[in-house]
Formats: structure tokens, sequence, C-alpha cells
């Protein structure tokens, strides 16, 4: 598509010829996933996850058709018609394990996806609006997740939708009505868990919508790869299919591995036991948490315990949103030169051993209860994250000497001992 | 046992694997080599792709079958019908798989008139004794649903239009049943369904 | 520019929540924090000593005891608690036969409608009737218990952690309060109405010991009704009434991984062969 040596589409039988001409779909997908798109041929698996992602959208949007098929969007009913699917409904226990299971692994592989981005800094140009989408598709799997998760109507369900809406109410002025209005009434209730069903329904497929531009938006430059260098010519590249589909596949086959075994053997694990209880506005349980892959944002939420000027709530709630709102604007806060984390070393010793373990700690105590030490220690966490992102990238961005580059993506692949190769023959690429 | 053969086959090939399996193939060899070679090789892609076709195929077994009845409908599948308050001449309606049922006892000059008719002229030939069951053959059973296009005909309930023949009246597309239920004029193909019952007692109907 | 905003901004964050940080170790260097009866004396759920059928991978049921388990809910536990979405049809799959089924629906009563008059009253239930609620409202059920409600016990396998050995271990582990509670935390102990149990969340229960003797119950097999065998049948029974579908969820797993096993390695040989003409070649 995007390089000159990309396969040319030519229709074989009458009926793709006669697509190809008043249609061309089979054009279209062999120029996205076909062969017709050159990809670097040095891509490591962190580039499964793309396909990955694209597979759980698709599983959670077939299995959630089908539970909507039997679920009934009223806090009469709405608890007993999940029993009602997995008790009685054909199957329906595997369609609500799997759809609740497909929720978690979503997240873990969007989880690796991002962070694949975040180290080989594929935010950086020409790739800055992939990157800029991918943010908004995350930010709309977080508001589909959260509504999703009060439909069954159990108790975390309603204290989740009590204690998210809540957030809105920190907004000066406006969040008392504002929370009112977003829920249709003075506490969760059947108007809030209808338009949550609605909106539940549509998201995935704005998701979906967002998903095309992403994938349309990485195919004006083509896919970045582990060095960082751009494609230089066709030895580069490979063609998408066979090459990286054969790979998607079996990286599926190991994902589908795990996550059936999440499924059939640990279907509860990643939920809270809580929601196995109907909801009681009457009665808040001990510990409420969000679902785990909330949880470092929940933590930076609770960080926030000290009335400086501001309420600490909304401090809280303007720290929660803001970190996910600094990645849009990553690619004009890192500018150095070099993309991959391999060629940084600066970068890459604050990646491994500052974002990470810090991600790591604010994973940990979003799930601990709200007591010593916790907060205490996700308070430093908080701390290093937006340091990390708002201070440190945009200093060593500008101060750090990256390694010298291999010359193409050939050279870096040739040769058993890459290290060796890049010696000889590498020079930075002048930038 | 497959992934061995296909190892071993490249290895026999030497082709550029560096981790084939150690089991050689050497009685391979010569031109046939190559296009067994090339086509053992396509056969771990299709073999590949053939599995991931059967796993999409076994997938859409829960994703159909999610859709048939499930246990609790299944389960009101059978209604227990008392009739002994049911007297000469009335009718009961009663529910049986979210559906209608008509159970009436016919009197003397219904069953007579239903035993007149010529039943080799009827659009759907069937005798008053073939309907209901012996030994009761003044109780009759049938699904109140129009064979014709679903609707409840008329005539179970008292003041009813009962059509031309005394028995039913469909006011959707005028179809008439005659006292045995039986279809005799309008666009119904077939007489009111009789469902699956028995008699487990001389007042206790068990349909289904 | 965006950079320089985005310094201040992440300094200023930065700021505040150090500030916080500051205020709550300095709360935490200061006041001690109390020590808590639950946080000294809850006590871990475990299961009975041989464990359950069901456990592990390859678990099944054990009929006679989600039999046994189901006469103890019978005639113990439904005196208080519901069983909301477990049909009396469900019995079916304890190995009752249909006849079976049909004579034990009878032996419940639920609200009806009386036919010729229309008033409500109780019926004999039918299989496809669901179990019936001890009390006809939440307001009857809290006005009999001393406002505690005996929660619905369909999902309590599922709704605690460890449900399973949860049941177990609160029925088998009502006793007196330890001396040293009584002494380090006189608010600790059980008030009236409330029954000391380290392993119920905030240590007293408005629930009495509902099995208190060897005996309570007479199993039809013969088995010996001992206390911990009634609490492990009764788990066991409410395992089941929590998750029906458990046995066939396992035992569908297994062919599952094992056919995705299968079609992993053929695509990672398919993926390989794919690479293997892929590999660039040094022009030396």
């Amino acid at each position: 598509m995007s390089f000159p040596w990309a396969k040319e589409y030519t229709p074989q039988t009458g009926l793709t010829k006669f697509l190809d001409e008043k249609l061309p779909l089979p054009r279209l997908v062999y120029n996205a996933v076909g062969a017709g798109y050159p990809v670097p041929r040095n891509l490591s698996y962190f580039w499964n996850f793309g396909v990955l992602a694209g597979f759980f959208l698709v599983l959670q949007i077939v299995t959630g058709v089908v539970l909507a098929m039997h679920y009934a969007a009223n806090t009469q009913v709405a608890f007993a018609s999940v029993e009602h699917l997995m008790r009685d409904v054909n199957w329906g226990w595997l369609m609500r394990y799997t759809h609740a299971n497909g929720a978690s692994f979503f997240f873990v592989v969007i989880y690796i996806h991002i962070f694949r981005g975040l180290f080989y800094a594929s935010y950086k140009p020409p790739r800055e609006m992939i990157w800029l989408i991918g943010v908004v598709i995350f930010l709309l799997m977080m508001a589909t997740a959260f509504m999703g998760y009060v439909l069954p109507w159990g108790q975390m369900s309603f204290w989740g939708a009590q204690v998210i809406t809540g957030l809105f109410e920190a907004i000066p002025l406006v969040g008392p009505p504002l929370k009112t209005w977003l829920l249709g009434g003075f506490a969760p209730d059947n108007a809030a868990l209808n338009r949550f069903f609605s909106l539940h329904y549509l998201l995935p497929f704005v998701i979906a919508g967002c998903v095309i531009l992403h994938i349309w938006a990485l195919h004006i430059p083509g896919s970045s790869n582990p060095t960082g260098v751009e494609v230089k010519d066709q030895s580069d590249t490979l063609p998408f299919h066979p090459y990286y589909t054969a790979k998607d596949g079996f990286g599926l086959g190991v994902a589908l591995l795990v996550f059936m075994t999440f499924v059939f053997f640990l279907p509860n694990m990643l939920g809270h036991p809580d929601n196995y209880i109907e909801a009681n506005p009457l009665s808040t349980p001990a510990h409420i948490v969000p679902e785990w892959y909330f949880y470092p944002f929940y933590a930076i939420l609770r960080a926030f315990t000290f009335d400086f000027i501001l309420p600490a709530k909304l401090w809280g709630v303007l720290a929660m949103f803001s970190a996910i709102l600094v990645w849009f604007f990553l690619p004009w806060l890192d500018k150095g030169p070099v993309r991959s984390g391999h060629y940084r070393p600066l970068f890459r010793k604050f990646f491994w051993f500052g974002l990470i373990p810090v991600m790591a700690v604010l994973f940990y105590c979003g799930g601990a209860p709200a007591e010593e030490p916790y907060v205490m220690i996700s308070q430093i966490a908080t701390a290093y994250y937006f340091l990390h992102f708002l201070v440190i990238l945009p200093i060593i961005s500008s101060i750090e000497r990256p390694d010298p580059l291999p010359f193409s993506i050939t050279e870096a692949v040739l040769g058993s001992d890459k290290k060796a190769v890049l010696g000889e023959n590498a020079e930075p690429v002048a930038t | 046992m497959r992934q061995k053969a296909v190892g071993g086959d490249r290895q026999g090939k030497g082709m550029a694997s560096t981790t084939g399996n150690a089991e050689a193939t050497p009685e391979v060899s010569g031109a046939v080599e190559a296009d067994d070679g090339v086509r053992r090789r396509d056969f771990i892609n299709i073999a590949a792709v053939s599995a991931a076709g059967v796993g999409g195929a076994v997938v859409l077994l829960p994703l159909v079958s999610q859709m048939a009845p499930s246990a609790d409908v299944l389960a009101e599948s059978t209604t227990e019908l008392d009739i002994s308050t049911l007297e000469v001449g009335q009718s009961i309606k009663a529910v049986f798989r979210k559906q209608p049922i008509f159970v009436r006892r016919l009197t003397p000059a219904e069953i007579e008139a239903a035993n007149a008719v010529d039943v080799s002229a009827l659009r759907d030939p069937a005798t008053l004794d073939e309907i209901t069951k012996p030994g009761h053959g003044d109780v009759l059973v049938v699904m109140g649903v129009c064979t014709h296009l679903g609707c409840v005909p008329l005539g179970a309930q008292e003041g009813e239009n009962k059509g031309e023949f005394g028995g039913y009246f469909c006011p959707c597309h005028g179809s008439h049943y005659d006292t045995a239920a039986r279809i005799r004029k309008g666009p119904a193909p077939t007489n009111l369904a009789v469902p699956e019952y028995q008699f487990t007692s001389d007042t206790t109907i068990v349909i289904g | 520019m965006i950079r320089l905003v985005g310094i201040l901004i992440g300094l200023g964050f930065t700021f505040v929540v150090l500030l916080a940080f500051v205020t709550g170790a300095y709360t935490a260097a200061t006041e001690e924090v109390a020590e808590t009866a639950e946080h000294a004396f809850h006590e871990e759920s475990h299961g009975p000593e041989a464990g359950y059928s069901f456990d592990g991978p390859f678990g099944t049921w054990n009929l006679a005891q989600l039999q046994r388990g189901y006469q103890v809910y019978k005639e113990v536990c439904s005196a208080c608690h519901s069983l909301n979405y477990v049909a009396i049809r469900d019995l079916a799959q304890l190995g009752y036969s249909e006849a079976q089924v049909k004579a034990e629906a009878a032996t419940w009563q639920v609200p009806g409608v009386n036919p010729d008059t229309g008033e409500s009253e109780m019926r004999q239930a039918l299989p496809t009737d669901y179990f019936p609620s001890p009390y006809p409202n939440a307001v009857a059920a809290a006005a009999a218990n001393n406002n505690a409600i005996p929660p619905d016990l369909s999902l309590m396998a599922k709704a605690r952690h460890h449900g399973s050995d949860y049941i177990y271990s609160l029925l088998t582990g009502y006793q007196e309060p330890p001396a040293r509670l009584l002494e380090e935390f006189p608010d600790a102990a059980p008030g009236p109405g409330l029954y000391y149990n380290p392993y119920f969340a905030n240590l007293n229960l408005a629930m009495a010991p509902p099995i208190t003797s060897d005996g309570q119950v007479t199993y039809a097999d013969g088995t010996d009704a001992t206390i911990s065998q009634m609490s492990a049948d009764v788990a066991a029974f409410l395992t089941w009434t929590a998750e029906p579908t458990l046995i066939k969820r396992k035992q569908t797993g297994w062919p599952v991984l094992g056919f995705l096993l299968f079609a992993t390695i053929l695509a990672w040989f398919a993926k390989k062969q794919i690479w293997a003409d892929a590999k660039p070649r040094r022009k030396d």
C-alpha cells in the first residue's frame, strides 16, 4: 500500500473481478492484512498483540450479542436473568464466562500493546495519529468495561456505578447535577442500568469504527519495528500474508490456550465474589475495588488525600484522568531522535527500572485496601508516574546520546550475532 | 506424529531449518523428493488451516444452541389438566407450551354432526374417533392455533362465533372448523392440531 | 512549549501527591494505628480434611453427598434461608429419578392462587417451581430474625472467597470467644443475639449455630451424621447450587485445551515452515 514494491491485487475468478469493479472489498482486505501489505521483516512477538486485540474485540461483540439475547436490563430481574443464563440457557455459562474473562484478556492484550508502543516509541512521527486513535480506543474500552460490569447488578456492579459516577461530583459547580443527570436519579437504579446497557451495546461498535481508523492510519506510514529504523527497500519487508498471518495464527493459539484455561478452570478468579450478591443499596461491601484493569488508575485516584487549594477528591479525579490524558501528548513530550528503546540507554533504564515497576506497584496498590502502607506506596508511585511522562521523558529525550543504529532493517536481521554486525557496519541515522 | 514427519522431511530436504527434528528420512531421494516435499510442506499448512476451521465450526455449536429452548422452558413442556368439572357442551381454554389449547366435552348432537360427515370429501380426512382418545370420544382436545397462520380461532368461549360448521372459526382469514375441529372452509390447510396427550385417569389429561 | 507546560503540570501533580505523602507519613509516624479485633482474630477458612470430590481440575460431583447435603438444607437451613435461583426440577441432576423429583416437589409448599376464588393460598410445589422462601418478604425475614435478614444461599459458595471452604468453616467454627479477645477487645465480645465465630468477617454473627449435635439429621444412606459430615455435605450441596455446571465446565475444558494445544503446535510448525525461506541471506 505504502511502498512501491507492494504486491498489486489481481482478481483471478469471475466473481472477484466483478467485485473488484463494483466494490473492491477483496482488494481492501488484500492490501490491509494480505499479501499486499509489506511489513518490516524483523517484528518480534510483541507485534502480535494488535491482531490479538482485534480478535478479543470480535469475541466480546459476538459473546455480548449472545448474552444480550438472554439478559434483561431491569433492576428487578437483571440479577436473576444472569443466573438464568448461567443455569438454564444452553451453554449460557460458557458464553458469560467467556465474555467476563474476555474483557480481562482484552485489557491484558491492550496493556501489552500499549507498553510495546511506549518502549519502541511507536507514537513518534510519522505515527502520531495511530497512537492518538489508540488512546481514544483505550478510553472507550474503559467506559465500555465499566458499564458492562454494572449490568449483572451485583453488589460490586451497584457500588462501582455509585463510586465512578461519584467521581464527577468532584467537579466544581456542575458536579452534583452532572452525577444526577448521568444516573437519571439520585443513586444507581433502573434508569442508570438501562442507559448503561444501551451504551454498553453501542460503544463496542464505536470502538470497532475507531479500530478501522487505527488500521487505516497505520497503513499510511506502515508498521514500526523493533529497531525503529524506517523501511528502506524491499529487502526490509515481507508481505503480511503468509508471513505474519502465520505468526499471528500461532500467537492466537497460545493466547487462546491461556484464555481458555481461565474460562474453564478459573472463571471467577479475576472477578469479585461480592458480585454474586444481588445489589443492595442499603449495604456496602467491606472492600470495594473496581475490576483489576482499573487498579493503577484507582490507586492514583486514592493517592491524593490532602486538600491543597483544591479538595483532595478533585485532585484525585484530575490526576486519574490526566494519567491517561498525558498519553495523548507523548509524541510531543518525547522529542528524542531515536525511536526504539533498544538504542536509548537512558530511556531504557527509566522504562524498565522506573515505569514498569511503578505500574506494577500501582496495580497492586489499587487492589489493596485503602490503608497504610498501601496509600503511601501508591503516593510515591503516582509521583513517579507523572514525573516519568511529564518531566523525565522530555528531559532525557533532549540530553540522551543514543546507541548507534543499524543502517537498515535487513542489516539488523542479518547474521547470527546481531551486536557484532552492528559494531562493524552500523552508522547512526542522521536526524 | 505428523509434526515429526514434517520435521524429518525438512531435514531430508536440507532446508534452512535450524531446529529441525533429528529424524532424517533417507528413503526420500531424487526427483521424487522435490514433488513429495512440496506436497508434504503444503500439508502442514493445510492441516493448520483445517484445524482453525474445525475449531471455528465447533464454536458455532454453543453459539447456535444457546438460542434453542432453555432448561426452564423445556421443563414446562407438559401440562396437566383436571376435566372433572367440564360439563357437556362446555369448553376450557388452557395453556400448553405458551399456546392455547381447547378442551371441549362434545354434546351428543355435535358428535352426531361430526360423524355424519363424509370423511373422504374432507381436505384433511380424519374421523372423530381418530381425533379423540378411545373411551373418551366426547372429549375433544386440540391446539387453539389456526393451522393457516397461527391465530387463535373463536368458538371455545360461550357466545363466540363458531363458524358455519358449529366448531371453531378463525377471524383472521375466515377458516371454518367443524365440531370435530376439522377444516371445512377457508384457507387453513389442515385440521386443528391434536397435541400428544393421554388420560392418566378418567378426569385428568396430561398434555405433552 | 508543550514540553514546558508538561513539565510544569507534572511537577504540580508530583508536588501535591508528595504533600499528601508527607502528611500521611507524619500521621502514620505520630499516631498509633489501632489493631482491630477482626484483624487479630479472623481466621482463614478451610475445607473438610478429606477435601471435596469436586476439587481440582478433574473433580466430579459425589451425588450421594449432594443428596445428603440437600437433606441437611431441607431439614435445617431452609427454615430461614431461601434458595431462590434453584428450581426443584434441578434435583434431577443429583441423581433423583423423575418420580422422585415429583414426590420431592410435593413436600414443598409454594404461594399460589386458588383457581376458584383467586385468593392467595399455599399449594403443593411442582418440579418447575423454584425453592420457596421461608418468609413472604424481606420485612418479615428481618422481623423474625432480630433485623438480620438470612441471606439467600443459592450463590453463597461463589459469593465468598473459597466459598465451599467458608461454608464448612463457618458451620463448624462456632466457639466461645477466646479470653484474650475479651481482654484486649472488650467491644468485640458478642452482644445479645450474636455468636462468636472466627471465620465470619466481623467475628460475631446473628445466626445461631445451626448444626449443633451429631445425628441432627438421619441420613437415608446410613452415613454417620457427625457435625463435620453434615457441614461438609451441605457445603458440597451449596457448591452445586451456586454452580450446577461446575463439573460440566471442567470436563468441557479438557478437550478444548487439548484441541487448542494440537492446533497451536500445528500453527507453530506452519509458521516455521512459512518463515523458513524468509531468512535473508548474507551476500558473502
